[in-house]
């Protein structure tokens, strides 16, 4: 995939731009890395990082610095979706132990790990503001709430027939 | 039924869009703003309502819109604060995502009346559908003239523009929030000068919590004496708080200030009790960063009186008996829950979030979050607990933002009210792994368990 902007995206890159004031893209930094993220497969390579520092007339670092502060920003490769588990003290004293392991056991893989197929990511992050619908998870844009076995079982098969369908 | 004065439109269908929210009466307040009241008469009607700040630390709104500088030929910011990161509080999100129009309505009112001309919603990155939301109710609002160009023909032009952060706690905290707005890291700056002097591009700015900014609408249209009479003392109008964990009905409830605690937890118009007829052991009533109490002190005072939602009420008795309102984020453990545990999850998080600029906060929470897990997996020393109070006191009142204390409160409250249940836990390595300390605590004097 050539790490360059397509037309849609690049105007939505403008939109971004033209927010701030004159001389102050940088701050369009924070969006326009959001972009690149999910135009160029998901994670941040350092040659997506270096073409958004050009497109913003920055020094590569103050990309980096920036990419390597925020959690969601993937800086290494992901799978094609990921699942972002809620452990923080809200979530946990409403059972998200038990999503974790069963996710851990159906995905057989680790936090932090990709399944061999490539198609799942499993995370955990911390507070997502969900707590009041826990257990939970982010993927994508999405948030599943009230988590149980049957519901992770359901949304595996879900996202397992998107994959087939593309 | 309490007074609703930001959610009583909320299940009106289709009051998302703006056809509905216009028909029901919304945009009053830009009307009567721009047309009959001055920029300094809102400020006053603001300072009239009592209204403080709904994002944590309970400031005097009207009070710091007066500190904006006004410099000749400096633009002006206004920044609506969306990060909502606080473990436990998922107030703003229920507002944007319900009624988006309520905040985009009180960020226009606010906006004229500190002369911001370009206004930045700064959301937290994960909240990505209700940023899409917002940026539809802010093309509505532009489409039918309340936003753009000289605003009801009054000269007055307005934008609203949405950020999206990137995953950072710190990034609420509003100085680190203006850097991020900058497009850098989230260090939180040392104050002074303070963002109302240098802000966001170093011009005037005042950060406001969503909760904070929709509440300007009910002010305006009520007036800000109205308003005052609504709550208690300097608890003024109504407060939204988001209840959660072991509770049969979490969700986010407006409440007026005047109701108990006890209230709020066991009638059916709120939590509607504890789940599955449990019995409450804690609650850490404003968010992850203030003091979890049990449950005897929780509704009643250490005076013995009962303890009411609101920012007095919930503090009397400071930090040795008492917590806060803080961003109103209520969290109910119930019998079964560990608290070294859940003091460990919490430590973990504010190590997590830590920017590490101050040391203080960088290496005291990643110490807390380490000892914290030693006791919780059943290797702890006794010697620990003392090393943890020692170690949150050096934290406290050191760095550069209050997140070094917001990660210190925790630790420090668990240890002051359930230090014999960590005691337990050094006692027993081998039961704490399976078994819970449970209820010895329990002394909740209303409900008294059959
Ligand atoms: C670590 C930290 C995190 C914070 N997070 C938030 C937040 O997510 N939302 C918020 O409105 N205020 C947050 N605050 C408080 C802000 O710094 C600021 O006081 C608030 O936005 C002011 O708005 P208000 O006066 O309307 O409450 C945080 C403060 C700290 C120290
Ligand atoms: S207290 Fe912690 S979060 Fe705040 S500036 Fe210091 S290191 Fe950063
Ligand atoms: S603790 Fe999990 S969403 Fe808040």
């Amino acid at each position: 995939m050539a790490t360059i902007f397509n037309d849609t995206q690049m105007t939505e890159f403008k939109r971004l731009v033209a927010r701030y004031p004159e001389g102050k893209q940088k701050s369009a930094l924070l969006p326009a890395l959001h972009l690149a993220q999910d135009s160029f497969g998901g994670w941040l390579s350092t040659e997506t990082m270096d073409y958004v520092a050009s497109l913003l007339t920055i020094e590569p670092i103050e990309v980096y610095e920036v990419a390597t502060f925020y959690s969601m920003y993937n800086l290494k490769p992901v799978g094609k979706f990921v699942f972002e588990v809620c452990q923080t003290g809200p979530c946990m004293i409403s059972g998200s132990d038990n999503i974790i392991d069963y996710l851990k056991k159906t995905l057989d893989i680790k936090p932090g790990e990709t399944t061999k197929d490539g198609l799942f990511t499993l995370k955990l992050v911390e507070c997502l503001g969900a707590c009041g619908y826990a257990p939970m998870m982010q993927v994508g844009k999405i948030y599943k709430e009230h988590l149980t076995k049957e519901k992770v079982d359901s949304i595996i098969a879900e996202y397992k027939a998107q994959a087939a369908n593309n | 039924m309490g007074v609703k004065l930001l959610l009583d439109k909320a299940n009106v269908p289709g009051i998302r869009t703006y056809d509905v929210y216009r028909r029901e009466g919304g945009y009053r307040s830009v009307e009567k703003a721009l047309k009959e009241m001055t920029t300094d008469t809102i400020v006053e009607e603001v300072k009239k309502s009592g209204l403080r700040g709904r994002g944590g630390a309970g400031f005097p709104t009207g009070m710091k819109w007066s500190f904006i500088a006004k410099p000749e030929g400096v633009p002006r910011h206004l920044v609506c604060n969306a990060d909502e990161s606080e473990p436990g509080t998922f107030k703003d999100r229920y507002l944007m995502e319900f009624l988006p129009h309520l905040l985009i309505e009180g960020l226009i009112v606010s906006s004229y009346a500190l002369g911001s001309n370009d206004t930045y919603i700064y959301i937290r990155g994960e909240y990505a559908w209700i940023t899409d939301i917002l940026e539809q109710a802010i093309d509505e609002a532009k489409a039918a003239g309340w936003l753009g160009k000289n605003i009801l023909g009054t000269g007055f032009d307005c934008n609203i523009h949405v950020q999206r952060g990137a995953g950072a706690y710190i990034c609420g905290e509003e100085t680190a929030l203006i850097e991020s707005l900058e497009g850098n890291r989230g260090n939180p700056r040392i104050k002074p000068p303070f963002p109302a002097i240098q802000g966001v591009w170093m011009r005037p700015t005042v950060v406001n919590n969503v909760e904070t900014l929709a509440a300007i609408v009910p002010i305006i249209n009520l007036g800000g004496e109205e308003y005052a009479k609504i709550g208690v003392g300097k608890s003024t109008g109504t407060k939204l708080i988001s209840a959660c964990g072991n509770i049969n009905k979490p969700g986010v409830y407006e409440i007026d200030m005047t109701i108990t605690v006890e209230e709020f937890i066991y009638s059916d118009e709120y939590c509607g009790g504890i789940k599955d007829g449990k019995k409450l052991k804690a609650c850490i009533p404003g968010g992850s960063s203030v003091p979890i109490l049990p449950a005897n002190l929780l509704l009643t005072t250490a005076k013995g009186e009962p303890r009411y939602m609101n920012y007095e009420s919930l503090s009397d008795g400071g930090f040795a008996t008492g917590s806060m309102l803080g961003s109103g984020g209520f969290i109910v453990l119930d019998e079964d829950q560990c608290i070294v545990k859940n003091t460990y999850t919490l430590a973990r998080f504010y190590r997590h979030e830590s920017c590490g600029q101050c040391s203080p906060c960088r290496e005291g929470t990643g110490w807390m979050e380490k000892i914290l897990q030693k006791i919780e997996t059943g290797k702890g020393e006794m010697s620990d607990i003392d090393l943890l109070w020692d170690i949150q006191r050096k934290i406290e009142g050191n760095t550069i933002c209050p997140l070094g204390d917001a990660a210190a409160w925790p630790v420090a409250a668990a240890i002051r009210h359930f230090r014999d249940e960590f005691e337990w836990h050094v006692n027993n390595p081998e039961l704490s792994q399976t078994s819970n300390f449970g209820l010895q605590h329990y002394a909740d004097p209303i409900h008294v368990p059959a």
